[in-house]
């Protein structure tokens, strides 16, 4: 029953690109990236909002300004790249045709339209209630009905993606098992069925209830099950992101998974534990167990960021056998120093791998500790955390596989290529700043979604620090820097995709034997030495510990509270 | 290579690096020590958030919190009243859009069950400096026990956004030290 359909092979990889899985692809990521844009500049004007001496908007438009940014970039902007991931992961990787890209298409109009919906009600100024809309803030009805939209169509785009893997295993395009990065992406895939259902059994009685048919949502019940659709989201970023690590650093180094049982094992715990993560948000709310709450939030005894933990030396780790292999074996860091630095799908990658584990992985782990939260919650730390997961980590990993993807899907050769070198850098340095210096203006308690912390005109007054001015001020600057380094990320992508020099594309039947020596590339019968990577690794953990007792200590000095 | 099929088609029967081993046994047993810091802290630690918390309705929190106004209101500062109630009594603060009623004036040192509830949206209790934040809800009742270590004047800022007017919803207490009684 195998449908002919044309396909052509990428002579440098000599993966077999199908024309539907190819269209999809583009078309999810351009639309992808123009999100991205929508949602950096409301971004910045947040920022600089944020920064006292600019105090760019009014405060209005600073929580429409909030809204939009959150929906567009948190939502849209990553779902969409997701999606791409997810075609690519299964079709091109596996050298499958897509399963049913008319209803792929389907999926992908749906999102559009979804998302094109709530922009629309968000702008017209009656739905600023944030992207976490907590009852009882009412938004427009149809604010709930373009995020609904929206989530059906991402659903059908992970049914698409289990579909193709069901036809490659049928129609035997590969051997054995899906490699590693497909299987990364197909825990993503799982944990976006199981996010898209929590928001279904939410947004629906949400939607109703603005229309008038549903007259009353208890808040807690609201945020217990918003929160299994808010966090579970991110936790798919996390796992598309890590297999992104993963495949970049095959593309670019030539490496394999140290070992496939370690890496594979580490994506099923996501599986199994990430979810209990929506628990991180109700550490402080009344009316739920600290059994329930320790359990949950330690994701059963941290056994996802064992996950996490173990990703973060199996992706170093790979690379430094990789690179040792090719003979770059002096000292400890040689293997590091040779890396292609220049390269940004490289730099972008291993940007994304620091500045996700030292700053977004410690201090999401710090801030999920029940009694810790106390001094954390709803904090300007919160954002300055998820920054550095969702931006540096996620976003910057996108970023990193889209310079892969411009020569191998859209087929044509990067312009600017200086400019396209320096972006990582300039963007994870405006991001790191931006993740640094509100995690720094939360521990000295500004508020987070806060239109004004000198509160001029409020009744009674409360001063801040200075210090945490300057912070603001600091994490204004920071984000003008990432705002550049977004815009030098687009004007490259976009200008390659339209101006690019084209890329000849052929469609050779050698492809067969051509995707052959991909395969078989590398064996794994040794085991390669580390000592860089255990370097690294004992550097993160040390500082993961003294983090962690740090903040305990902070939270010994608070008030006693029983 | 991670993008492609492992090679070794049983790859499951493959022994696993000794650092990898060594890393996911030192990982595991980190996170056995972080969860039992939890449970530890809640036995040992002196900031732990109570289990206690009620059903209630706007009106009667609000029936409640006016009775203890009525009782130990000792003066007026920019329209609010300033409670001082006695030591051990049972003290309420009212959430809503967008102020933190009443102004409280506890002693330093001495413990407080202090309530806390919305009347309308879901607020954010942020006590600045100190940096104690809490979820407050409408609808339910939630009871801690408090005592002011430090004494001077502090903020409550709104910290969970409620519209408009959030960045106004600002309260103050105050902390006195014992006066000997």
């Amino acid at each position: 029953m195998a449908i002919k359909e044309q396909y052509r092979i990428c002579q440098t990889t000599g993966l077999r690109v199908y024309k539907s899985a190819e269209n999809l692809i583009k078309a999810n990521a351009v639309v992808a990236v123009v999100f991205l844009l929508v949602g950096g500049i409301f971004g910045i004007m947040v920022a600089l909002t944020r920064w006292k001496a600019v105090h760019l908007l009014p405060a209005d438009w600073f929580y429409l300004a909030l809204t939009a940014h959150g929906i567009n970039l948190l939502v849209v902007w990553i779902i969409f790249f997701e999606i791409a991931v997810l075609y690519f992961a299964s079709s091109v990787l596996l050298g499958c045709r897509l399963a049913t890209p008319k209803i792929a298409w389907a999926g992908f109009a749906l999102m559009l339209i979804g998302a094109l919906i709530t922009n629309v009600a968000v702008l017209q100024g009656n739905s600023s209630v944030m992207f976490t809309s907590y009852v009882p803030l009412k938004a427009d009805p149809s604010f709930y009905a373009g995020v609904i939209l929206f989530a059906v169509g991402a659903l059908v785009g992970c049914f698409v993606f289990f579909g193709t893997l069901v036809i490659a295993k049928q129609e035997k395009t590969y051997e054995g098992s899906v490699p590693l990065v497909t299987f990364g992406a197909t825990v993503a895939a799982i944990i976006a069925v199981f996010t898209i259902a929590s928001g279904a059994i939410i947004l629906i009685p949400t939607f109703l209830w603005s229309i008038g048919y549903v007259n009353h949502l208890d808040t807690l019940m609201y945020r217990t099950v918003w929160w299994a659709f808010g966090h579970s989201s991110q936790q798919i970023n996390v796992a598309a992101h890590i297999s992104i690590w993963y495949l970049i650093s095959a593309v670019t180094l030539g490496a394999k998974p140290l070992s496939e049982k370690v890496s594979r094992g580490a994506f099923l715990l996501y599986i199994l534990f990430l979810q209990l993560a929506s628990a991180h948000h109700l550490l402080v709310d009344p009316g739920i167990s600290s059994e329930w709450k320790i359990f949950n939030t330690s994701y059963a005894i941290y056994l996802a960021v064992l996950g996490s933990m173990i990703h973060g030396l199996t992706v170093p780790g790979s690379m430094e056998a990789a690179q040792r292999k090719k003979g770059y074996t002096n000292g400890l860091f040689e293997w590091l120093r040779k890396c292609p630095w220049g390269n940004p799908a490289f730099s972008g990658m291993f940007i994304s791998l620091i500045l996700f584990g030292f700053l977004g992985g410690i201090s999401g782990v710090v801030m999920g500790v029940e009694q810790i939260n106390l001094i954390i919650h709803n904090t300007i730390y919160v954002p300055g955390h998820f920054h550095a997961t969702v931006v540096a980590g996620t976003t910057l990993a996108f970023m990193a596989v889209t310079y892969l993807l411009v020569p191998l899907i859209f087929q044509r050769e990067l312009i600017l290529p200086w400019f396209a070198k320096i972006q990582p850098y300039v963007f994870g340095l405006g991001v790191a700043g931006i993740s640094v210096f509100m995690m720094g203006a939360g521990t000295l308690g500004v508020p987070r979604r806060h239109w004004d912390i000198s509160q001029a005109d409020a009744v009674l007054p409360y001063d801040f620090p200075g210090a945490a001015n300057l912070m603001m001020g600091l994490n204004g600057m920071s984000a003008v820097l990432a705002g550049l380094g977004g815009a030098i990320f687009i004007v490259v992508v976009v200008g390659s995709i339209l101006f690019g020099k084209k890329i000849a594309s052929s469609n050779e039947p050698v492809a067969a034997e051509e995707e052959a020596t991909v395969v078989s590339e590398y064996g794994s019968e040794e085991h390669p030495n580390i000592p860089g990577t255990l370097i690294l690794v004992a550097v993160f953990f040390t500082s993961f510990v003294l983090y962690y007792f740090v903040n305990w200590k902070y939270l010994a000095e608070v008030w006693p509270l029983r | 290579m991670s993008v492609s099929p492992p090679k070794n088609k049983i790859w499951w029967n493959e022994p696993v690096p000794k650092s990898e081993l060594m890393w996911v046994i030192i990982a595991f047993v980190w996170g056995l020590i972080m969860f039992f810091m939890m449970v530890y802290w809640h036995a040992y630690g002196e900031q732990n958030l109570s289990n206690e918390a009620y059903r209630i309705t706007a009106e009667d929190f609000s029936a409640k919190t006016q009775t203890m106004v009525d009782k130990y209101t000792v003066r007026e500062e920019s329209g609010y009243p300033v409670v001082h109630p006695p030591v051990g009594e049972d003290v309420y603060l009212i959430a809503r859009l967008w102020q933190w009623w009443p102004i409280l004036e506890l002693e330093k040192g001495k413990s407080y069950r202090l309530h806390l509830s919305s009347l309308d949206w879901m607020h954010g209790f942020s006590l600045q400096p100190v940096n104690i934040n809490l979820q407050i809800h409408p609808d339910y009742e939630m009871v801690i026990t408090i005592t002011p270590t430090t004494s001077g004047e502090f903020g409550i800022v709104c910290n969970e956004y409620c519209g408009i007017g959030h960045h106004q919803m600002l309260g103050r207490m105050y902390v006195v030290d014992n006066e000997g009684t």
